[in-house]
């Protein structure tokens, strides 16, 4: 009950786009005890349902510019293929605190980020 | 005479833009996807301003390709986890049958309330974990 509760409220935020994910790995850090990696494995097996379905309308409403997205996303496996060897070969408690690092420089940024408020649902140009 | 100058200079440019955004694409997605394999979450947080700012994309469009940069990265990320027995399949269904209904409420939730006074009230309960984290 508490996994799915836990579910929920990050599901809830993530669904408004304000980032599921760095609530979801502390709560379940916090609650349950399940490891950091475990809890950071959670997480990315939870996004990839989610954000093909996400996906799907997206592309339907032709929001996504992929005259971005393939390039970006080309250099990011490098990336991630690097972060995720990193991240296994720590261990979980070392993993954890910085992790709470890298959640507290983001909790600051949203803070002073200031929002950019576009009320109209532009489409992607053909240019 | 004129005419041809010009083009040559009108060609330079767009080179140098091009240069330019090649760039912007390699740090945005380097970043993105080392922060998203290292902490399997915050690549979105990172790439919707990372666009905003250097692409000048708009929020709407950076968000939804933001999804669709994240994906791919994500499921690399994730089968290196599997791979080194950092699974946990019980505890992940839990989790994602809330998750599934969280993520429609939220949606719904969205065109209800603003998000931005959220985004603030997020933002304290973010660090507030993150000290719990680190001490």
């Amino acid at each position: 009950m508490l996994l799915f509760l836990i579910g929920l409220v990050s599901g809830i935020i993530s669904g408004m786009g304000i980032g599921g994910g760095t609530i979801l790995i502390p709560a379940l850090v916090i609650f349950v005890h399940p490891g950091q990696h475990i809890a950071q494995s959670v997480n990315l097996l939870f996004f990839i349902p989610t954000a093909v379905i996400a996906l799907i309308v997206h592309i339907k409403n032709k929001r996504v510019n992929f005259k971005i997205s393939i390039p970006v996303a080309f250099f990011g496996l490098m990336g991630a293929y690097l972060g995720s060897k990193i991240a296994i070969s720590l261990p979980g408690t070392s993993l954890k605190k910085y992790f709470g690092v890298f959640l507290l420089v983001l909790g600051f940024y949203e803070m002073i980020r200031k929002d950019k408020r576009n009320p109209q649902r532009k489409r992607v140009s053909s240019n | 005479m004129n005419g041809y100058k010009f083009e040559l200079d009108f060609k330079k440019l767009k080179d140098r833009d091009f240069l330019s955004k090649f760039i912007k694409y390699m740090i945005i997605g380097t970043v993105t996807g080392m922060a998203n394999g290292l902490f399997g979450s915050g690549g979105g947080t990172i790439a919707v301003p990372a666009m905003v700012l250097l692409l000048d994309e708009e929020e709407h469009i950076a968000h939804a390709t933001a999804i669709s940069i994240i994906l791919p990265l994500t499921f690399v990320s994730a089968c290196l986890y599997i791979s080194n027995n950092y699974v946990d399949w019980n505890l992940t269904i839990k989790v994602m049958a809330g998750g599934i209904l969280g993520g429609y409420l939220g949606a719904k939730l969205l065109n209800i309330c603003p998000s931005h006074v959220l985004r603030k009230i997020f933002a304290v309960f973010m660090i507030a974990a993150a000290v719990r984290m680190i001490l």
